[in-house]
């Protein structure tokens, strides 16, 4: 007998889906900044396998000579990113849910296991509650992630007043690598998210909006 | 043969999991359209609000009250007094980094430069380089910060923007809100709080790498403001006036913060 079972609260829901175009805000308003001054690459000597970015990327995104924008947008959405986050935080400690999300000395090992039957590489995944050991990980690695991009965004934004963060980031140029690298972990983040959700499948993906899925015979589903 | 209208919830009787599912769907991807909807439209309605000041280029009217808030909350940080990190004389760059030229045209006669000071009494006073360079010289090894992104250790030296009013008695002129500096011929110009223009680092810069200022670099006298972004460090200042009214800055017009605080 299938059963309706609640399994995301509406608080999460509304963190989840505020910080969605949140996150893509700030992403596309901190590549405007980016621009101005875009000198990081993947490479050695004289060798580029990577620039960051080709042309055609600030082409196709209309991101050149928008420092102005970029800041301005980038400054005003901080607030919506960062209170959003802290919200999200303080509702896991208070109402317990930390407790479904923080990894436990098991994880790690466990988590290795759940990749290799995602990649069709093992036939059992190990048994789970609510999330799996690689989405535990996941899910509170990007937390860890978006303390960073705060504390780093600081570090840069106000290198003088807040030298003491400025230094503890590894000085203004490292902050804004770190910075840099942190936003290239949200994309692949991202990628791995939505391929993830597209083949767990629509059950799990309407517990996402409308909060219950649907359980077989108490089985609780795999969910991304 | 008896045609049957099918809607979304004919098959399922009214207490079946199947139904109470499907009405619990309808609504809640009824309620996450629609805000995705209000969303999308806000974006748009705070994308086409008029911009500040009517100021061509600007940025728009929200944009910029936030961005005043933001002021308000990061300049009471600096209320400690804080001093920008200072480096050893051995790690100021030898080449430095030339940014913007705005106000720096070729026809410039250095003999006839004189700095103009515009004071309250509506009297404007004129110093020479001499003048300036018999004040107590003040020398500052910071890390230069572009608004681009970019950063630079380099080393300068003038006198102190403090020690100047003091030694001038320019206090009438300093209780006011801001100071504004512009090239000589008005193509550049920068507006800067007071408290920030009064930061003990901040210099009327002649010399860099203890040399006078190259041409590119404002010769004879420039800004050096280490609590800002280098858009407020003016090259080549022909006039510096005081208010109680923001004054007129160049890349604020062109949609910049105007603190620029660092």
């Amino acid at each position: 007998m299938p059963k309706i079972v609640s399994k995301h609260s509406l608080a999460m829901r509304w963190f989840h889906w505020i910080n969605f175009p949140i996150l893509i805000i700030m992403t596309w308003s901190g590549l405007m900044i980016y621009w101005a001054n875009d000198i990081y690459r993947l490479g050695w000597g004289n060798t580029t396998l990577l620039k960051f970015f080709p042309q055609s990327i600030y082409d196709a995104l209309h991101l050149s000579y928008k420092l102005a924008e970029g800041m301005a947008v980038h400054f005003v959405f901080m607030w919506i990113f960062f209170l959003n986050g802290l919200l999200y935080v303080l509702y896991t400690l208070f109402s317990g849910e930390w407790r479904e999300l923080v990894p436990n000395r098991n994880s790690f090992k466990e988590a290795w296991l759940v990749v290799l039957h995602d990649l069709h590489l093992r036939k059992t995944a190990p048994p789970q509650k609510k999330y799996n050991a690689a989405q535990k990980i996941a899910y509170s690695g990007i937390i860890i992630m978006g303390l960073g991009s705060v504390l780093t965004g600081l570090a840069i934004y106000k290198p003088v007043q807040l030298w003491w963060l400025c230094e503890l980031m590894g000085g203004y140029a490292f902050a804004r690598i770190l910075h840099f690298i942190l936003t290239i972990g949200y994309t692949t983040f991202f990628i791995v998210h939505i391929i993830q959700v597209i083949l767990a499948g629509w059950n799990n993906f309407r517990s996402v909006v409308s909060g219950f899925e649907i359980v077989q015979d108490g089985n609780e589903k795999k969910s991304a | 043969m008896k045609k049957t209208t099918r809607h979304l919830f004919a098959n399922y009787s009214k207490t079946s999991v199947e139904y109470k599912a499907a009405k619990k769907t309808l609504i809640s991807f009824t309620i996450f359209i629609t805000l995705a909807i209000v969303a999308v439209f806000s974006w748009r309605w705070l994308w086409n609000q008029p911009f500040d000041n009517g100021i061509q280029g600007g940025i728009q009217k929200p944009f910029r009250s936030i961005l005043n808030l933001n002021e308000k909350v990061f300049g009471n940080l600096e209320s400690a007094g804080h001093l920008a990190k200072t480096y050893p004389v051995s790690e100021a760059a030898k080449r430095v980094r030339v940014n913007g030229n705005i106000g720096l045209g070729n026809n410039f006669d250095a003999t006839k430069w004189k700095l103009q000071v515009v004071k309250s009494s509506g009297d404007t006073a004129y110093f020479t380089i001499e003048d300036l360079k018999r004040l107590p010289k003040t020398e500052i090894i910071f890390n230069f910060k572009c608004i681009e992104g970019w950063n630079q250790i380099t080393w300068w030296g003038g006198v102190r923007f403090a020690d100047f009013i003091k030694f001038y008695h320019l206090e009438n002129e300093s209780s006011m809100k801001y100071v504004g500096m512009t090239t000589p011929g008005n193509e550049y110009y920068v507006g800067i709080d007071m408290p920030s223009a009064l930061h003990p680092q901040t210099l009327l810069c002649y010399e860099m790498n203890r040399q006078p200022l190259p041409m590119n670099q404002g010769f004879p006298l420039r800004l050096i403001i280490p609590v800002k972004y280098g858009i407020k460090s003016i090259k080549r200042i022909g006039t510096i006036f005081f208010s109680n009214e923001k004054p007129p800055d160049y890349w604020f017009e062109r949609g910049y913060d105007y603190y620029a605080g660092l």
